[in-house]
């Protein structure tokens, strides 16, 4: 016996195999990032009033990131379309311009934002020296207009050994625009265009400083989670793209050849993951770049 | 199956005339919603620089606009508006869960014994 | 009484037994496509049962080592104590005599050991695919590439716990839950590697079993789904492969949650953010350098998530063997089939939300534990149900008490001690007081041990010879048997006093130093009754010796016997003995229910699912249901 129900549906169900398990595997992977973004929630909550960051990341290079998975969710959807309607030379286009979404929003990620973070520098002020650092952070300001305060210093570290040597006693800063002008209105909210740090240079001396960091995954539970969610979800980008690849090379003409039907089935399968993998983006952009 | 197609032939020749009507039909929608999900992306970079008054309106506002987009991914593209009854089962239950995960963590996190 | 059943013949052979071996696979497969890396459900299913059967009782090896330390507590184990000092380093039982590290070390790895390498792979994985593709009429998995890569997937995670033993620091000690931020500091000393330590491992090696459980469960769903033989209905399936339908949905579901745990507490520990840690840690007096601002509780919810499924992903496979093997030895059908059904789908279902009973310690709100203690009471009722279908089977029955039943029918009573224990436990005033003594040890054992490991082993003596074509040694199955049942009770009955003088489940000493655990209860006091337990682990160590000759020497000695050899109803013995690749001549075709023993007006006490319909089958079924 063979297996069936491979290409044609079972009747009483009305569904092929691989149908029931994309389906499947998705409800795990809801269940995965339901996971990750309760862990979010979470910490969200228990975070103290004001310490959860805002305005760090890149808003427009996010919101073409967006726009490139949209595009590739479409393309995605008619090059599956398009076999259906036995064009395969459309087909081969649009699975091309979906994969060359996939590797452009992969390249935007880990070589501009990633590591554009990672040279980024953040310190945190103890408690009872955050005074003596008003001219940085602006307190008096935020707390007239009954916002909540400021408690770190961010921008461009000059000298990198005081991160890991003890005899450095203090941080060297080129301050960030919020931090070099904190009683500025104009730096009460977030600004829509990404502003590099200024010439302003600041001193901090480590005794004041709480927790400080470069803006990897371990400097607070904000770039924490950043990080693992668009980790885990670039991971499964490149997971579409790989099978994306598969089928758009001889493979998967070969297959059209021998059966249509079952390289439209594999590409409706792949391209279910591939909007779960969208849909997935449309909330971590809501939730890290806007909120 | 057919070994003997050795060309792309069958680009003139669908298998089922019925469904490639059926997908020509879809067509204009997709590209319609692949539009209306560009258009609400720039409607919500736009409401996030929108003050609502405070933190809470601002999420709930984001993240309504986020679950349209969702919805309409998941209806359209993935054709989960007209899917097999065995599909909807294996996602309700999971929807179900997934819920139960958010509210009680969260209920377990709003409501310690020192409170 | 059992030994006549074996020889009689199956009133249905239409084919010569000899006529499969070879004849069906037209190209002869190499040795290792066919063994090591088969994509053929039913070699994937012993593969997975013997690594499963070898990690149990490495498993149990492990805890037979903390026996003695709890028996004698810092005295040098005699005759192998040296030799595993120089095997586990020098950290572990320098001079034979065990270290606190190692102590827990082993706890630890006991618990991950015997539940995700030793239960789950057997009991699910193993018997899932070997059985439930036969007895819904497939000729395999609906995605066998992915089925072997469940394995693969598995079998790594499983090497990659097992090298954690042998990094420096030892294997992982956080306790099988890996409580932060106990799990996130552990190791982390002057020389501490981020990779190669044994916390660090335990996480990598879980990430790899779940997703082979996650790979597992979505195609025993698809495959239930997709694949049942013509006119197998739902209501048709054997309750075996209901149990196993829920539990491939449990871990479907409840895994993903876990595994993003486990990420973050990758990420915890190589990474260095604080995901499980709060803020203001001062570990020997210096405070933790860490951004802070995590939460311990975080990990407790999304392991307990799982957590809490879980154990039903461990009972469940057991429920379902143990109703094959009732039925078929009572001879007659299965009592409440229905009942049985819905009641493990409303189990399934509960069991995702009662979590948090275990978590009562944490202060959490009377909000919060009234709605689990609520949910937790509630989930009593589909166990009750179940078991109570079980033993009403039993009523009337002329049991046959072969090798089978006899674990089968142990398993009863053993999970009802197990499940009724839990009742104090669901609720929080109670588990104030019971939370992390012996007394939670002995309760879920008694559904793990003598219940799952039990169903477990009944299910090996009763596929076995579908497996083979041979059946397994009876005598020295009873052998296995007895000891095995007479030790279980020892060990854990004991633990149940002990919990409730108040000892400690993480004592390393056994309880040795503590006034309370030397009170005297029932003529011994709370640390002596380590003794008799301990002797009880060790022997029932030897009363597995017959299980391990019989299983192996049966391979090739045992007795030959026919495809139906128990005189079951189900598809599956109407595949050949071993079966091919295919399983099947002719796709089966159902015309009945799964438990058709004893139907009046047939030549035979059992009629088979492929067996057409008669006139005298429809009176029979018109006159039953005019009796309901």
């Amino acid at each position: 016996m063979e297996i069936p129900y491979t290409v044609t549906a079972r009747p009483d169900t009305g569904l092929w195999n691989a149908k029931v398990g994309i389906w499947l595997f998705l409800a795990s992977e809801v269940m995965l990032f339901g996971g990750l973004f309760s862990a979010y929630v979470f910490l969200r909550l228990d975070a103290d009033p004001g310490a959860w960051p805002h305005g760090l990341l890149n808003v427009p290079v996010g919101t073409m990131n967006t726009a490139i998975l949209i595009v590739s969710s479409v393309t995605v959807v008619m090059a599956w379309a398009s076999l259906k309607m036995r064009r395969f030379r459309a087909y081969w286009w649009y699975m091309l311009v979906t994969i060359l979404c996939g590797v452009i929003f992969l390249g935007v990620k880990l070589i501009y934002e990633w590591p554009q973070k990672f040279e980024h520098f953040g310190a945190f002020i103890k408690k009872d020296a955050l005074e003596k650092y008003e001219p940085y952070l602006g307190n008096h300001h935020l707390a007239e207009k009954g916002l909540p305060p400021r408690t770190e210093i961010s921008g461009h570290l000059h000298n990198h050994e005081a991160l890991h040597d003890e005899n450095v006693k203090e941080y060297e800063i080129a301050l960030d625009p919020v931090n070099a002008d904190p009683a500025n209105p104009a730096m009460d909210r977030p600004h829509f265009l990404y502003i590099p740090p200024t010439e302003k240079v600041a001193k901090i001396e480590k005794a004041d400083v709480e927790y400080a960091n470069m803006f990897l995954p371990k400097h607070s539970a904000y770039f924490a989670s950043y990080f693992t969610i668009t980790g885990l979800h670039g991971l499964h980008v490149l997971a579409g793209v790989i099978v994306f690849t598969y089928l758009w090379l001889p493979v998967g003409t070969k297959l059209y050849k021998r059966n249509p039907e079952h390289l439209a089935n594999r590409v409706e399968v792949a391209g279910l993951f591939w909007h779960f993998v969208d849909l997935i983006w449309i909330y971590v952009f809501a939730l890290f770049y806007l909120l | 199956m057919n070994e003997t197609h050795d060309s792309l032939a069958a680009e003139t020749a669908p298998a089922d005339e019925h469904a490639a009507h059926d997908v020509a039909k879809h067509i204009r929608g997709y590209l319609m919603v692949g539009a209306t999900l560009l258009t609400f992306t720039a409607i919500t970079v736009f409401l996030s620089y929108v003050n609502f008054g405070t933190q809470k309106a601002n999420i709930a506002v984001a993240m309504l606009v986020a679950t349209f987009k969702a919805c309409l991914v998941a209806a359209i593209f993935m054709h989960l508006s007209s899917e097999k009854r065995m599909i909807y089962r294996i996602l309700i239950f999971t929807f179900f869960f997934v819920f139960g995960l958010f509210w009680l963590t969260y209920l377990a996190w709003y409501d310690p014994i020192t409170r | 009484m059992d030994a006549s059943s074996g020889l009689a013949p199956h009133p249905h052979v239409e084919h010569d037994p000899h006529h499969h071996e070879g004849g069906h696979d037209h190209h002869e497969l190499p040795f290792w496509r066919k063994y090591i890396i088969s994509t053929d459900h039913k070699v994937i299913g012993i593969q997975y049962g013997i690594t499963g059967l070898i990690f149990l009782f490495f498993g149990f090896s492990l805890m037979m080592l903390m026996r003695w330390q709890l028996a004698y507590p810092g005295q040098a184990l005699p005759v192998i104590g040296n030799a595993l000092g120089h095997l586990f380093g020098p950290d572990s039982m320098p001079d034979g005599k065990m270290t606190p590290e190692f102590y827990n070390s082993l706890g630890a790895m006991h618990g991950t050991i015997m539940i995700f390498l030793g239960i789950v792979p057997i009991a699910f994985a193993a018997f899932g695919n070997f059985v439930v593709p036969l007895q819904i009429g497939a000729p395999d998995m609906t995605f066998p590439k992915i089925n072997m890569a469940s394995y693969q997937a598995f079998f790594f995670g499983g090497c990659v716990m097992l090298v954690s033993f042998f990094v420096p620091g030892g294997a992982a000690k956080g306790g099988w839950t890996s409580y932060t931020p106990l799990a996130v500091i552990a190791d982390k000393g002057p020389a501490y590697d981020p990779v190669f330590n044994g916390q660090t491992l335990w996480l990598i090696g879980f990430i790899l079993l779940i997703t082979s459980s996650l790979l597992g469960a979505i195609n025993f769903i698809a495959t239930i789904i997709q694949l049942r033989a013509k006119g197998m209905t739902w209501m048709r399936l054997p309750f075996f492969v209901w149990a196993q339908f829920v539990t491939a949905f449990l871990l479907l579901l409840a895994f993903p949650p876990l595994e993003s745990a486990v990420v973050m507490q990758l990420m915890d520990r190589v990474a260095g953010t604080s995901f499980f840690m709060p803020s203001g840690l001062v570990i020997n007096g210096v405070p933790l350098h860490i951004s802070g601002g995590g939460s311990p509780l975080l990990w407790q919810h999304l392991f307990w998530f799982l957590g809490h499924p879980e154990v039903y992903v461990l009972i469940l496979p057991g429920m379902g063997i143990v109703a094959e093997i009732i039925a078929n030895n009572t001879r007659k059908p299965l009592w409440g089939y229905k009942s049985l059904v819905f009641a493990a789908l409303v189990l399934g279902f509960l069991s995702f939300i009662v979590w948090a009973h275990h978590m009562w310690l944490t202060g959490m709100g009377s909000t919060v534990s009234a709605f689990f203690q609520t949910t937790t009471m509630i989930i009593s009722i589909p166990s009750v149900i179940i078991l109570s279908a079980f033993f009403i089977s039993l009523w009337g029955g002329s049991i046959r008490f072969n090798v089978p039943m006899l674990f089968a029918t142990a398993f009863l009573p053993m999970f009802g001690i197990g499940g009724l224990t839990g009742i104090p436990l669901a609720f929080n005033s109670a588990d104030l007081y019971l939370h992390d003594t012996y007394y939670v040890i002995a309760h879920f054992h008694y559904i793990v041990a003598p219940g799952t490991i039990f169903a477990v082993f009944a299910g090996i003596y009763f596929w076995f010879p579908k497996a083979t074509g041979r059946r397994m040694n009876e005598f020295w199955g009873k052998v296995h048997f007895w000891p095995s049942l007479i030790c279980m009770n020892i060990i854990f009955l004991p633990m149940f006093l002990q919990g409730m003088l108040g000892m400690h489940r993480r004592w390393y000493d056994g309880g040795q130093g503590w006034t309370f655990a030397n009170e005297k209860v029932w003529g011994l006091s709370g640390f002596e009754w380590n003794t008799p337990i301990s002797i009880a682990a060790w022997v029932m160590g030897l009363a597995q010796i017959p299980f391990i000759i019989n299983f192996f020497w049966s391979m090739k000695h045992g007795k030959k016997v026919n495809d139906n050899p128990w005189e079951a109803t189900t598809l599956e013995w109407t595949a050949p003995s071993p079966p091919p690749h295919g399983n099947f001549e002719v796709a089966p075709v159902a015309y009945r229910g799964p438990y058709e023993y004893s139907l009046p007006g047939r030549e035979t006490d059992f009629t088979m699912q492929n067996e057409p319909m008669r006139e005298s089958d429809r009176k029979a079924y018109e006159a039953a249901a005019a009796v309901h």
